[in-house]
């Protein structure tokens, strides 16, 4: 505004001024509005933009009358051979162990267990496979100790409702990842997953970190995080670190499950396996043979 | 018409001192919670949310109960509740802003909440959930503040307004509809999981709102002279009535559900609710106190509101039984239902949840921060009934 309209409008009197002044600031009000919700609208108008060729593709599947999902590009996946396991019960410890060292996973006293950090970690058949019965349980399968971690699921619920796509699924890998730094802390993955495999940082995990390894980060307190398939060590064509930890023994195979030759999709082949929660609708990725 | 909340008698300034001491609590144990991290909360990996995210499913509540006064004030044209819209959408105003700093408590990076908008993300329940308390939260201001004004003039309101009004409705709707979805699209957790989770919530909601205004109004017909007039608070005892019974009826139902299927999902969350469940040898049950004391003060609040209908009661009576409604369903949807929620852990074990004390003092300090929210705003809105008169 000029300083003459200004002047003219103090001239004009107080009654003007006001309106002026009222006009300014409804406008000013409205622009202020538009200046929070706009970022908002853009990013749903473009996302919108770049899904509808997805969706076409879909359909064009869905034509083709595939009755399963339309199986596109990889999905990392993991058969655990319990039968291994139970026979070489160290195997796990070590799996454990390397994948803590590999990701920084702080290892909380047991008066501080309410903090803990679990990736990959021990459960009995029980608590691994709730679904299952267990009325009668053929001795050694009761006696044995599960490894659980995340399922990297097909549909995982986790990054359904996530509000700040802070956890999501890698289009190339079908890995469930996590950006620490996008993460709020709102927990709202850790109450939708129904495998338990989300931690939430509920204070410095750095101090608890037993041996530092500088190539991977540590996190700060006050986000979620879970395994991420070792997707830094699959990026330099290595193994995940508890596959590797366990090598030789068939324990724990890995690679695409969309890969019909893979050496993963030839065990699953072979082998009658079971998934955690099925029901869930989640289609977790890691399967056991018990 | 802020400066009425500057004059005030003795009586009002102590009560807004009573409840700064708490709010002065409350900020100190929240700095100390920044400052370390929610560790500082009975929270775990097994008990993901607690007192905070509780507290604010069931002030979302507390908000959505304004609408039984605007709705049928605006389309049934009942002229009783002319006085009370106002208190109902300055309690919601109130309400929200309680809802918005529980939410923010409860953040691991609360400095990182704008990602909400700036990476906006539809397939989560949660932005919805942002979208519907700040639209709901803007609509009520703007509709009280610009009702009141128009009142003070003593003019009708201005038409365009009434839009505004009659967009609230169904926001008021969808508030607890969407934040009824954070909950019951998760799989897994079984006692979430129930497509009457959102009717419940409404159901529980119409009553605990209501009973919170008809307090205000006995409180405020005591120390202000404002006289909500017996035909008003007779409709809104009837309404806290038919709501109540409305949430008891769904609760019966999901106990139906759960234990006639027997399906053990659906009985476990009702069983360490209500009776305990064992595991190990060990019963945690700690839980169960607070749910039998709701059941009681909700039965005893029905019966109170039903005696009060046949016989003329005093409002001792009518205060007594709004208070163990309001208790009743603070209990059963601002403990039971998020805290049992998580029983059992997504592994089938059994974790409970304590608070702890500098948790619980950040709880009440927002606590007293609605309160003198609402007593400011209350005595702006009954301000102007009196300079009317």
């Amino acid at each position: 505004m000029s300083s003459d309209s200004c002047a003219g409008s103090i001239e004009e009197g107080d009654a003007l001024m006001d309106n002026e002044r009222r006009k300014f600031l409804k406008i000013a009000g409205i622009s202020a509005l538009a200046g929070i919700g706009a970022p908002a609208i853009a990013k749903l108008t473009t996302t919108a933009a770049y899904a509808a060729p997805q969706h076409e593709e879909a359909a064009k599947a869905a034509e083709a009358g595939a009755e399963e999902d339309a199986v596109s590009g990889k999905q990392y996946g993991m058969v655990i051979d319990m039968r291994k396991f139970i026979e070489q019960p160290e195997l796990l410890d070590q799996a454990i162990a390397a994948c803590a060292l590999a990701h920084n996973v702080p290892e909380f006293p047991p008066d501080k267990q309410k903090s803990e950090i679990k990736w990959i970690w021990k459960t009995p058949f029980e608590n691994a496979f709730t679904e299952e019965s267990f009325t009668h349980l053929a001795k050694n399968i009761e006696e044995a100790e599960f490894p659980v971690l995340c399922n990297h699921c097909a549909h995982p619920s986790c990054v359904r409702v996530c509000p700040t796509k802070a956890t999501f699924k890698q289009k190339d890998n079908g890995i469930v990842a996590m950006d620490y730094h996008r993460c709020i802390g709102c927990r709202f993955c850790m109450a939708a997953c129904p495998y338990g495999a989300r931690s939430f940082n509920w204070e410095d995990p750095r101090p608890y970190v037993k041996t530092y390894n500088p190539n991977f980060p540590t996190r700060m307190r006050g986000v979620v995080e879970k395994c991420n398939f070792c997707g830094e060590r699959l990026a330099l064509g290595q193994q995940p670190a508890c596959v590797e930890a366990c090598k030789g023994s068939g324990a724990m195979v890995f690679g695409d499950i969309n890969d019909e030759k893979s050496e993963v999709r030839q065990v699953l082949a072979k082998e009658f396996t079971i998934q955690r929660k099925p029901s869930a609708g989640t289609k977790p990725s890691v399967f056991y043979i018990v | 018409m802020i400066e009425k909340i500057l004059k005030g008698k003795s009586a009002y300034w102590i009560w807004l001192a009573f409840l700064v001491v708490f709010i002065a609590i409350g900020a100190a144990c929240y700095v100390r919670q920044y400052l370390f991290g929610l560790a500082l909360t009975g929270m775990s990996r097994n008990v993901s949310w607690g007192l905070y995210i509780s507290q604010f499913t069931f002030l979302v509540g507390v908000a959505a109960g304004g609408l039984m006064l605007v709705l049928p004030y605006y389309i049934h044209d009942y002229k009783a509740f002319g006085k009370l819209t106002i208190l109902g959408e300055f309690l919601a105003i109130a309400a929200i802003i309680m809802c918005l700093m529980f939410i923010m408590a409860d953040l691991g990076q609360p400095l990182r909440g704008l990602n909400m908008i700036i990476h906006p993300t539809p397939n989560s329940m949660l932005f919805w959930d942002m979208v519907v308390l700040l639209g709901y939260l803007s609509l009520n201001v703007l509709c009280g503040w610009v009702i009141l004004t128009a009142e003070r003039k003593e003019v009708s309101p201005p038409k365009w307004i009434y839009f505004f009004v009659y967009t609230s409705i169904p926001f008021a709707v969808s508030i607890h509809t969407v934040t009824a979805m954070l909950y019951c699209g998760l799989p897994g957790r079984h006692s979430w999981l129930s497509a009457i989770i959102a009717p419940r919530f409404l159901a529980s909601a119409f009553a605990a709102g209501p009973a919170l205004i008809v307090l205000a109004c006995l409180v405020m017909k005591r120390v202000a002279h404002f006289d909500a007039g017996k035909k008003a608070l007779d409709k809104l005892s009837t309404i806290i009535m038919y709501a109540a019974i409305i949430n008891t009826f769904f609760v019966i139902l999901e106990f139906f559900v759960g234990y006639y299927s027997n399906v053990p999902g659906e009985v476990h969350t009702l069983q360490y609710l209500f009776f305990g469940l064992t595991e190990h040898g060990h019963v945690y049950n700690n839980l169960v106190p607070f749910m039998w004391t709701s059941v009681f003060l909700n039965f005893a609040g029905l019966g109170l509101f039903a005696y009060l209908k046949f016989k003329e009661g005093t409002d001792v009576m009518l205060g007594a039984a709004c208070i163990m409604i309001f208790l009743a369903l603070w209990i059963d949807k601002g403990l039971g239902f998020v805290l049992g929620g998580f029983v059992p852990t997504m592994l089938g074990d059994v974790v409970e949840y304590y608070p702890t004390a500098n948790e619980i003092g950040i709880t009440v300090g927002i606590w007293a921060t609605g309160f003198f929210l609402v007593t400011i705003l209350y005595k702006i809105a009954v301000g102007v009934e009196h300079e009317i008169e």
